[in-house]
C-alpha cells in the first residue's frame, strides 16, 4: 500500500495523467483516493466527507491545459483548500479586555492542558511582557495542581493555590481573580481537569467555571495523534463553552494530525498554537500552509504544487492574452484565476494602474473588488456549474438564485459580480482594440515579456 | 442505515452525543456491565430495517459500505475496514445473509474472531519474583492511572505490590504515582526529579528483591516514538534491569489511548520494535473513542491485549475480551 499521502498523490497523479479536463468521470478514483487519504491521517469522517465534496466541486469546473495533467491540477486544488480552511479566521490571543484577562483551557485527558497552561504563561511573560498568574482547578487527578505549581515555578510565574485542601474549583478561580486584582495581573490562566464529551457533570462544571470567569479565550487543548472521535469531542465542548480558539498539541510526534481539520470544522475556531515538545518554550505559531502539508503526509507535494501553479499561471496568462488580443471568449473561470491571482498581488488597484484603460474608471473597478470582496466573488464562481462559467449568457434569474444559495451570499452579491464580468469584457474588448494589449498583459502574473 | 446516519455533524455525533450515560466519577459502577451498558446507550439502530435483505443474499454493496463506515468512525482505519468487509464479502457469497442484521452479527463475529488470538490476560505466574512490569507509552496515555489500577488489581489477588516512579521527568510526575500508591497501600520507590530512570527501576528491583514483592510496577516517562533518544533511554533501562534479571522486565506494556487514531499503529510498532512489547492496555475507552485501532495493530503485531481502561478510579479497568470489544466498537441494532 501506500507509505503516505505523497505516495498516494503521485499515484493519483500517475492515474489521471494524459485523460485531459477533469471530470465527474476521471476525478473519481482520484477522489477516492484522497478522502482515503484523509481518512488515514485522523480526519473525521462526516468532515472528509464535506471536504472532499467541496475540492470535487472547484475541481471540476477546472480546465487542464496540456503541459499539466489532471491529476495536478486536483492536488492543487486540494492543497490550497486544506490550507484556506485551516487558516480560516485566523487571530491572535485576544488579550485585549480589561484586566485580568481570563485565558480558560479545556479538554480531554491527558491532552496537555497543564503543559500549555505553563507555555502560555512563559509565552505571555516574555513576548507580550504581560503579569500573568497560573491556577489550577483540577481538584480530581493526583498531583495535577502540583504539576502546574511545579510548572509555574520553573517558568517564575506566579502561582495561587487553592484556598483550602477541600477547595472546589469555583472557590479556586474566585480565590485567583482576588489575587489578580490584588496583584493587578494582566492575565489569569486557568487550567482545568481533563473530561470526556460524555461527562455530563464535569462539562455542567467547566460551564459553570466559564460562566464565572467569562474568559477573553476559551481554548481547546487536543492531541495531534486524536482520532475520529475528536470532532464529537469538540462539538460537545464548544456546546457547552463557546470555543474561541485550539491548541493542537503534541506536534511534535509523527501524527498526521488531520484533527486539525475536524476540529476547526466544527468548532470555526482559528487554531492559535501548537505545542511541539514537553517543554515550556515549545509552542509555536500555527501555520495553515505547513499543516496542510503535513495531513496530507507530504513535502514534496508542495514543491509540486508550487511547480504546478507557476506553470498554470504561466498557461492561463497566455490564454488569456490570446482571448483578449482577439477581444472575446473571456470567461467566467478566467475571471476567477484573475481574481485569485489578484489576490495574491495585493490587490487589483496595483495592476490597473500599470494599465491604459480608456473610459475605463481604474479606481472605480478597483474599488469593487479588494479583500473580502474578491474572496466573495470567487466563492459565488465557485457554486456555478461549469457551464455557466464558460457561457454566462445562460444565467438567468432562478440560476442566479441557486449561485447565491449555493455561495450563501444574497443575489445581489451575483448581479454585481455578473455585471463587474460584463465591464471587464468591455474593457478587454477596448483594450484590444486600442493597442494597449502589450502592455496590459504585462500587469497580469505570468506575463513578464 | 437511512439518510439520517448519513447526514454528517449532526446525527451521528448527536447520537453519541446525547445518550451516552453521564459519567459517575466517584461511585464505583458494576464492572461487568459497563460493556453491555455502552452498547445500549451507543444503540439507536441506525441499519435496523433499513435495508432488508432476503434471505440467503450475499452482501449488499450499500450495506457493505455503511458497516465500513461505522468501522472508519471507530479508527479501524481504511486498510483493515477493508479487509474486513472483504472477508464479510466473502462469507456472504458463501453463506447468504438473511437480513442487515444476520451480517452485522456476522461482522461482529468477524472482529472477535481477530481479536481472539490477541486476548490474553496477564495472569501472574508464580515465578519468577519480583514479576517486573514496565509502562511504556506516549505522553498522557494513562501510564501512570493504569499502574494505579494494576496496583489495585494485584493486591485484591493477594500480592504485594510496590510501585517505581521511572518518570524522573515530568513535572509532579512522582508526586502523582505516590498518591496512586498511598491508595492501594503500597510503597513507592522513587528518586529526586531528574534521576536516570534506569537506575530507578535497577534500584527498585534490588528493593523488591530484599522485600519479597511479588510484582514491580514501573512507570516511565511519556515518549512519543519518533524520538530517537527518548526510545534509547527506554532501551536501557531494559538493558540495565537485565543485570538483576536476565527475564526482566517480565511484561512490557504498552498503553495506548483509546481517543487516538491511525498513530497507535505506529506507537504500537516503533515501541515494539525498541523494547518489545509483551501487552497492550488500551485506556479512555469510556470517552468517547473506540479505539478500532487495535484491529489494525491485530493484523500487524503479536502482542496480546490486556486490559481495557474506563475511567479514572483505580477499578475502572477490565480484562480485555474479544467478543465485548467487538460488540461496543459498532453500534448496536433495533
Ligand atoms: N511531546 C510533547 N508532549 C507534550 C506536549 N504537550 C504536553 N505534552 C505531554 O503530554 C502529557 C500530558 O500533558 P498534561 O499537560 O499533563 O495534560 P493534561 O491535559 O493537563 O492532562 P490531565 O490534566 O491529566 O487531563 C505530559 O507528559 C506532557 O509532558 C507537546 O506539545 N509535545
Ligand atoms: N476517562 C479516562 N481517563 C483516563 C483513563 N486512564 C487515564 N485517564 C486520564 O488520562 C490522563 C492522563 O493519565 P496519566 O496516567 O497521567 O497518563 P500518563 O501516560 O502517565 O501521562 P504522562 O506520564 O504525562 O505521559 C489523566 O487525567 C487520567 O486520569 C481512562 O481509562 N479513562
Ligand atoms: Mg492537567
Ligand atoms: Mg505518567
Amino acid at each position: 500500500m501506500f507509505e503516505n499521502l505523497s505516495d498516494r498523490l503521485r499515484a493519483v497523479t500517475e492515474r489521471l495523467r494524459g485523460r485531459g479536463r477533469l471530470t465527474e468521470d476521471n476525478i473519481r478514483d482520484a477522489v477516492r483516493d484522497v478522502r482515503r487519504a484523509l481518512i488515514e491521517a485522523d480526519v473525521a469522517l462526516p468532515v472528509v466527507k464535506d471536504f472532499v465534496a467541496r475540492v470535487r466541486v472547484r475541481a471540476l469546473g477546472t480546465e487542464v491545459s496540456r503541459s499539466l495533467n489532471p491529476g495536478q491540477v486536483f492536488v492543487k486544488v486540494l492543497h490550497q483548500e486544506l490550507t484556506s480552511t485551516l487558516a480560516d479566521g485566523a487571530a491572535p490571543l485576544n488579550l485585549r479586555q480589561a484586566p485580568p484577562v481570563i485565558i480558560l483551557l479545556a479538554g480531554l485527558q491527558g491532552a496537555g492542558k497543564t503543559t500549555t497552561a505553563g507555555k502560555l504563561a512563559l509565552y505571555l511573560r516574555e513576548r507580550e511582557r504581560r503579569k500573568v498568574l497560573l491556577t489550577s482547578t483540577d481538584v480530581r487527578r493526583p498531583a495535577a495542581i502540583l504539576q502546574l505549581e511545579r510548572l509555574a515555578a520553573a517558568n517564575e510565574t506566579a502561582f495561587v493555590p487553592p484556598p483550602g485542601p477541600e477547595s472546589t474549583p469555583l472557590e479556586i478561580v474566585e480565590s485567583a481573580l482576588d489575587s489578580a486584582r490584588r496583584q493587578q495581573a494582566d492575565v489569569v490562566i486557568v487550567d482545568t481537569a481533563g473530561r470526556s464529551r460524555v461527562d455530563e457533570a464535569l462539562l455542567e462544571e467547566l460551564k459553570q467555571l466559564h460562566g464565572r470567569l467569562m474568559p477573553a479565550e476559551t481554548l481547546f487543548v487536543v492531541d495531534s495523534m486524536a482520532g475520529q472521535d475528536a470532532l464529537n469531542a469538540a462539538r460537545a465542548f464548544t456546546e457547552t463553552v463557546s470555543l474561541t480558539g485550539i491548541v493542537l498539541t503534541k506536534a511534535d510526534g509523527d501524527a498526521r494530525g488531520g484533527v486539525a481539520l475536524s476540529v476547526k470544522a466544527v468548532t470555526g475556531c482559528p487554531i492559535k498554537f501548537i505545542g511541539t515538545g514537553e517543554g515550556s518554550a515549545a509552542l509555536e505559531a500555527f501555520h495553515a500552509d505547513r499543516m496542510a502539508s503535513r495531513i496530507l503526509g507530504m513535502g514534496d507535494v508542495v514543491g509540486l504544487v508550487e511547480e504546478v501553479q507557476r506553470k498554470v499561471d504561466q498557461e492561463k496568462a497566455q490564454k488569456l492574452a490570446a482571448k483578449v488580443s482577439k477581444g472575446q471568449g473571456f470567461d467566467l473561470e478566467d475571471m476567477r484565476d484573475q481574481l485569485s491571482q489578484i489576490m495574491g498581488m495585493g490587490g487589483l488597484a496595483g495592476v490597473l494602474d500599470k494599465l491604459p484603460l480608456p473610459g475605463v474608471s481604474a479606481d472605480k473597478l478597483a474599488g469593487q473588488m479588494d479583500g473580502k470582496l474578491i474572496t466573495r466573488q470567487v466563492a459565488i464562481i465557485n457554486s456555478m456549474t461549469p457551464r455557466e462559467r464558460r457561457q454566462p449568457r445562460i444565467i438567468d434569474g432562478s440560476r442566479r438564485r441557486r449561485i447565491a444559495a449555493g455561495a450563501g451570499l444574497p443575489v445581489q452579491d451575483v448581479n454585481r459580480l455578473l455585471k463587474q464580468y460584463g465591464d471587464m469584457q468591455k474593457m478587454m474588448k477596448r483594450v484590444s482594440k486600442g493597442g494597449g494589449m502589450k502592455r496590459m498583459l504585462r500587469g497580469f502574473p505570468g506575463l513578464g515579456r | 442505515m437511512g439518510a439520517d446516519g448519513r447526514t454528517w455533524g449532526s446525527g451521528l455525533a448527536k447520537l453519541y452525543h446525547s445518550t451516552m450515560p453521564p459519567e459517575t466519577t466517584e461511585a464505583a459502577r458494576p464492572r461487568s456491565g459497563f460493556f453491555s451498558r455502552l452498547r445500549d446507550k451507543l444503540g439507536g439502530s441506525r441499519l435496523a430495517g433499513a435495508l432488508g435483505l432476503l434471505p440467503g443474499r450475499p452482501l449488499d454493496d450499500e450495506l457493505a459500505e455503511e458497516l465500513e463506515t461505522e468501522l472508519l468512525l471507530a479508527d479501524v482505519g481504511v486498510d483493515a475496514a477493508a479487509e474486513i468487509i472483504e472477508q464479510l464479502r466473502r462469507r456472504g457469497a458463501r453463506e447468504g445473509f438473511a437480513d442487515a442484521e444476520a451480517a452485522r452479527s456476522a461482522l461482529r463475529d468477524t472482529i472477535t474472531a481477530m481479536l481472539a488470538s490477541h486476548s490474553r490476560p496477564l495472569a501472574i505466574p508464580d515465578r519468577p519474583r519480583p514479576f517486573l512490569v514496565l509502562m511504556v507509552g506516549v505522553n498522557g496515555a494513562g501510564k501512570t492511572t493504569t499502574i494505579g489500577k494494576l496496583a489495585r488489581r494485584f493486591t485484591d489477588q493477594g500480592l504485594k505490590v510496590m510501585l517505581a516512579a521511572g518518570d524522573t521527568f515530568r513535572a509532579a510526575a512522582v508526586e502523582q504515582l505516590q498518591v496512586w500508591g498511598e491508595r492501594n497501600g503500597v510503597p513507592v520507590v522513587a528518586q529526586q526529579p531528574g534521576a536516570d530512570p534506569a537506575a530507578v527501576v535497577y534500584d527498585a528491583f534490588q528493593a523488591a528483591q530484599a522485600r519479597g514483592i511479588d510484582v514491580l510496577l514501573a512507570d516511565t516517562a511519556g515518549r512519543l516514538q519518533n524520538k530517537e533518544h527518548l526510545m534509547q533511554e527506554l532501551i536501557k533501562v531494559v538493558r540495565v534491569v537485565r543485570k538483576l534479571d536476565p527475564s526482566a522486565p517480565h511484561e512490557i506494556m504498552l498503553v495506548l489511548d483509546a481517543s487516538q487514531g491511525q498513530n497507535a499503529v505506529n506507537q504500537a510498532r516503533q515501541f515494539h520494535e525498541a523494547v518489545g512489547l509483551t501487552g497492550i492496555t488500551m485506556t479512555k475507552l469510556d470517552a468517547g473513542g473506540r479505539g478500532g485501532v487495535l484491529l489494525a495493530i491485530a493484523r500487524q503485531l503479536d502482542v496480546p491485549f490486556r486490559f481495557i481502561g474506563v475511567g479514572e478510579q483505580a477499578a475502572d479497568m477490565d480484562a480485555f475480551d474479544a467478543g465485548e470489544f467487538a460488540a461496543a466498537l459498532l453500534p448496536a441494532s433495533s
